[in-house]
């Protein structure tokens, strides 16, 4: 008890604000309905709550404070609202909410409980209330962690029904009939004894005297029209063809452009500027260092003119602290204290796995390792702003709205209030936009050239090489069998940096400290699989190399080690690997429903055309389970080439069907790059990496196939964005075993010849 | 001064002659739905078509451009676009959609020379990036746009 309440506490999140909040409940759905003037209407338009407008023609405009990044949340989220209204889908559309406390992420820092996911003791219950009441109290606008219909899937089908009770009450009144007549479809309400219909947009004005009300009932699932039958997604016509906006192509009147070059190190400074020299070129407004000596900036009319005088600018560099800093010394730091006296932090313990070990008569040991691994979303990082009169405009693709506002409120010495902030589309996030370094560097620039907006825009190289890394990390096992080749005890421990500590001091410095961190652990402390003796342990390593959040965080590694080394433990009883792991879930169920999917839909046991060879993996992240099989080959070069992959799912219940499955897709995509090629290594401080070519990823030559299958289930709504990484890279390199023989235990996976 | 047709209109350009097709459609003239992703050639997010083969406009300097004919992702869809297109919504292809212009453009320069490609020749041809992984349903939309322009030739 005592020891579960120090990892929440000491979570993500900060220990002195969760007490301040105190133990407490979520948010409810009633309280977050919000009224009618938080959702602005346009000319015309009537807001029925916080989340729903409707125009005299019957459109009808969702609220979307989630940022689109390619997960189909705009849609996702929209359909929950017209599912509950009864909403002709083709009339919908999104618009983004402005920042606002009932916008608030409530299940964000469900992440940070270090509870497994069927845990529901008081404990568990009472830490994931008060981390839901923490996310909503700290008004966490922000789109990551797997969270936005977790988060959304109670108030804003509360907002559809809420809205659909509005205009039926409106209709009622009209025609002077009971509401509880009245039928509504397609967007139209209607009154069958009398005969009488009439659309959404010609009741609209008619709800502007009917307060919001929360006194309504959800439809059963059974009823759902939308909701779990593929939708297409409102976002898509604009990608293709041009008009859809990212953050990259706003284009306000006057605009003027920025480049800019960070001193290569990490900790590095620039400690001069020939801006005179810079200033000669053609179209150049300014050249400058910025205000904390990190990067040199030109700012120009046009781009590549800033960027080409930008390139040929001598630029003398301080390498800082951290000058001498490579790959090696981290590897050799992260070993040391997998192998020094150091305990490290307990997550999980039960019975005396070290006991155990000790007379244990079959033992296995390994240590397993990845890299530090770069984001490289195709969209270069970039964020344009504009200080004007007093007020400051951004226009960001973010997925930290509410703090990417107060940060540039912070940075300019102005109220929140005087900051506009408008989120365009991402081309991609992957956890690099909830940073904030876009934004403090942009409005920097602002401040020193006021009046005209400047668009900041990073080239790849910087992208690459100013990331916020997914860490390098390594993990030690060791595990001993019973008499039936089970594994009775199970001793993991993972050293690496702490991506819930480096991302706190970024974003909220106030509440950082160095506490157990279960992102760094996730994955490995909530092993599914019944062992009478385990125990999982953290150990965190401080490095100059800043790390972030990295498409499924510590489950990207960390499902890596386990299900490898689970692979290790059933070749070793000489069992199959799926029915060994099978043969572990008899106390979670789910689990092993989502495996059995996965591997009869591979036909696995069937036979391969020779040269071909099979790999499982199943792992859980974001409320979602997930497993996976890989079909893989050698190339005449030796190098691995995959065929196919089977994805199974239980993520609850499913709201649109085909971008779940695009969502298993392109997560496996993500993974499979990591897997065959992603690599970000250090030297002299600085990463060696700059553009594609050093940095490969998937390609559509390497593409296999990817069929995935979604478990029905009416349980509540996982994560959908993330769960589909974790599991590539163990099944590829179980595969890939049971192809060679060779056990292949780091990442990138590389075959000896 | 650089002559030369973008997406149907005669455009003169007096701009410094080395610079890349894809800033000057970016930033002189508007045209912001070709993409910058890495600005060596590699990515492919800027993919256009010159004289109908696909080419990535990062490393193309204007001045190479003379009397040549551009077209983008906003051009008016002709008849292959316009099935790439209709394709790419039927199997909802986009994520994130940054690459997508230039993937459209990649096939489109592919259907040109090779109306009914195979998977093959899809992989030689779409060397794109596309970092959400759309790529097995742009292989699936390339096959449903080639099957429906032969319907519509026959």
């Amino acid at each position: 008890m005592k020891r579960r309440g120090f990892l929440i506490a000491g979570g993500l999140t900060g220990g002195g604000l969760l007490l301040g909040v105190g133990l407490s409940t979520p948010p409810s759905p009633r309280s977050r309905l919000g009224d009618k003037q938080v959702f602005a209407p346009a000319d015309g338009q009537l807001a029925l709550n916080g989340w729903v407008k409707i125009t005299p023609a019957g459109r009808v405009i969702v609220a979307t404070p989630r940022a689109e990044m390619g997960q189909g949340v705009h849609s996702a989220l929209a359909m929950l609202v017209a599912e509950e209204l009864d909403a002709d889908w083709s009339m919908v559309s999104t618009e983004q909410a402005p920042i606002a406390s009932i916008y608030a992420n409530a299940a964000l820092l469900l992440n940070v409980a270090p509870f497994e996911s069927d845990d529901d003791g008081l404990l568990a219950r009472v830490a994931r209330g008060s981390l839901q009441r923490l996310g909503y109290t700290l008004g966490l606008q922000v789109t990551g962690g797997s969270s936005s219909i977790r988060d959304a899937w109670e108030p804003m089908r509360l907002a559809g029904a809420s809205a659909r009770a509005m205009l039926v009450e409106a209709a009622a009144r009209r025609w002077q009939v009971q509401a509880g007549e009245c039928v509504v479809q397609q967007g139209v309400v209607s009154h069958p004894p009398s005969d009488r219909r009439a659309g959404f947009g010609e009741l609209a004005e008619a709800t502007a005297v009917i307060d919001p009300r929360s006194d309504v009932v959800f439809k059963h699932p059974k009823q759902y029209q939308l909701i779990g039958q593929p939708q297409p997604r409102l976002d898509l016509p604009a990608k293709v063809n041009g008009q859809a906006q990212f953050g990259i192509d706003v284009r306000p009147e006057g605009l003027l452009y920025a480049a800019i070059r960070h001193a290569p190190a990490f900790g590095g400074s620039i400690n001069n500027l020939d801006s005179t020299k810079a200033k000669q070129g053609h179209g150049v407004v300014d050249a400058f260092v910025l205000p904390n000596g990190r990067a040199a900036v030109v700012v120009a009319d046009r781009y590549w003119r800033a960027r080409r005088v930008l390139d040929a600018l001598p630029l003398d560099f301080e390498p800082g602290p951290h000058g001498q800093l490579d790959s090696a010394q981290i590897g050799q730091q992260l070993r040391a204290a997998l192998e020094g006296g150091a305990s490290g932090t307990g997550f999980r313990s039960q019975g005396d796995a070290a006991g155990q070990l000790g007379q244990a008569r079959r033992k296995l040991q390994a240590v397993y390792e990845v890299p530090f691994l770069a984001h490289a979303a195709m969209e270069p990082i970039n964020c344009t702003a504009q200080f004007k009169d007093g007020r400051l405009t951004l226009w960001c693709g973010t997925q930290v709205a509410s703090l990417a506002r107060w940060r540039a409120a912070q940075v300019a010495g102005l109220d929140g209030d005087k900051v506009d902030l408008h989120v365009p589309l991402l081309g991609g996030g992957f956890g690099r936009r909830l940073e904030l370094d876009m934004v403090e560097e942009a409005v920097a620039i602002a401040l020193r050239l006021p009046g005209k907006p400047i668009q900041l825009l990073w080239s790849r190289e910087e992208d690459m090489q100013h990331d916020m890394y997914r860490p390098a990390a390594m993990a030690s096992f060791e595990a001993a069998l019973d008499e039936a080749g089970r594994p009775l005890a199970w001793l993991n421990r993972v050293a690496a940096p702490s991506v819930g500590l480096a991302t706190m001091e970024r974003l909220l410095p106030s509440m950082a400290m160095d506490a157990p961190d279960k992102n760094q652990i996730e994955g490995a402390f909530d092993l599914p699989y019944a062992v009478p003796h385990l125990s999982v342990r953290q150990l965190r390593v401080a490095t100059p190399v800043p790390v972030g959040s990295w498409r499924s965080v510590g489950h990207s590694y960390n499902a890596f080690f386990t299900e490898s080394f689970v692979d290790e433990l059933a070749h070793a009883a000489g069992q199959d690997p799926f029915e060994y792991r099978r043969g572990l879930l008899a106390a979670k169920p789910r689990h092993r429903a989502v495996l059995e999917l996965a591997a009869a839909k591979a036909g696995w046991g069937q036979a391969l055309p020779a040269g071909r060879a099979r790999g499982i993996a199943l792992h859980e992240s974001f409320g979602s389970i997930c497993a996976q099989v890989v079909e893989v080959a050698l190339e005449g070069n030796g190098k691995p080439r995959v065929h196919r992959v089977v994805c199974a799912l239980d993520c609850g219940i499913v709201v649109n069907p085909d971008t779940v499955r695009a969502q298993m897709e392109g997560a496996i995509v993500y993974g499979l790059s990591a897997a065959l090629f992603g690599e970000i290594t250090i030297k002299q401080g600085a990463v060696e990496q700059g553009n594609f070519p050093s940095y490969e990823l998937l390609r559509l030559a390497q593409m296999p196939v990817v069929e995935t299958h979604l478990m029905p289930s009416t349980a509540a709504p996982g994560g959908v964005g993330e769960p589909g990484t974790p599991p590539i890279a163990p099944a590829l390199a179980n595969a890939l075993f049971a192809l060679t023989q060779q056990r292949l235990r780091s990442l990138p996976l590389r075959l000896k010849a | 001064m650089t002559t030369l047709v973008i997406n149907g209109r005669h455009r003169q350009l007096d701009i410094e002659p080395e610079t890349p097709l894809l800033w000057v459609l970016r930033d002189e003239l508007g045209l912001t739905g070709t993409k910058f992703g890495c600005g060596i050639g590699s990515c492919g997010a800027c993919t256009v078509e010159i004289d109908g083969v696909a080419t990535r406009s990062c490393v193309m300097p204007i001045q190479a451009l003379e009397g040549k004919t551009v077209r983008t992702i906003e051009a008016e869809p002709d008849r292959i676009v316009a099935a790439l297109q209709a394709a790419w919504l039927q199997h909802q292809v986009p994520q994130c959609g940054y690459c997508q212009s230039g993937m459209i453009m990649a096939a489109a320069g592919l259907l040109r020379g090779q109306p009914r490609p195979s998977d093959a020749d899809i992989a030689a041809a779409i060397t794109n990036i596309c970092r959400c992984g759309t790529y097995q349903r742009i292989r699936a939309a390339i096959h449903g746009a080639a099957a429906t322009l032969q319907g519509a030739v026959a």
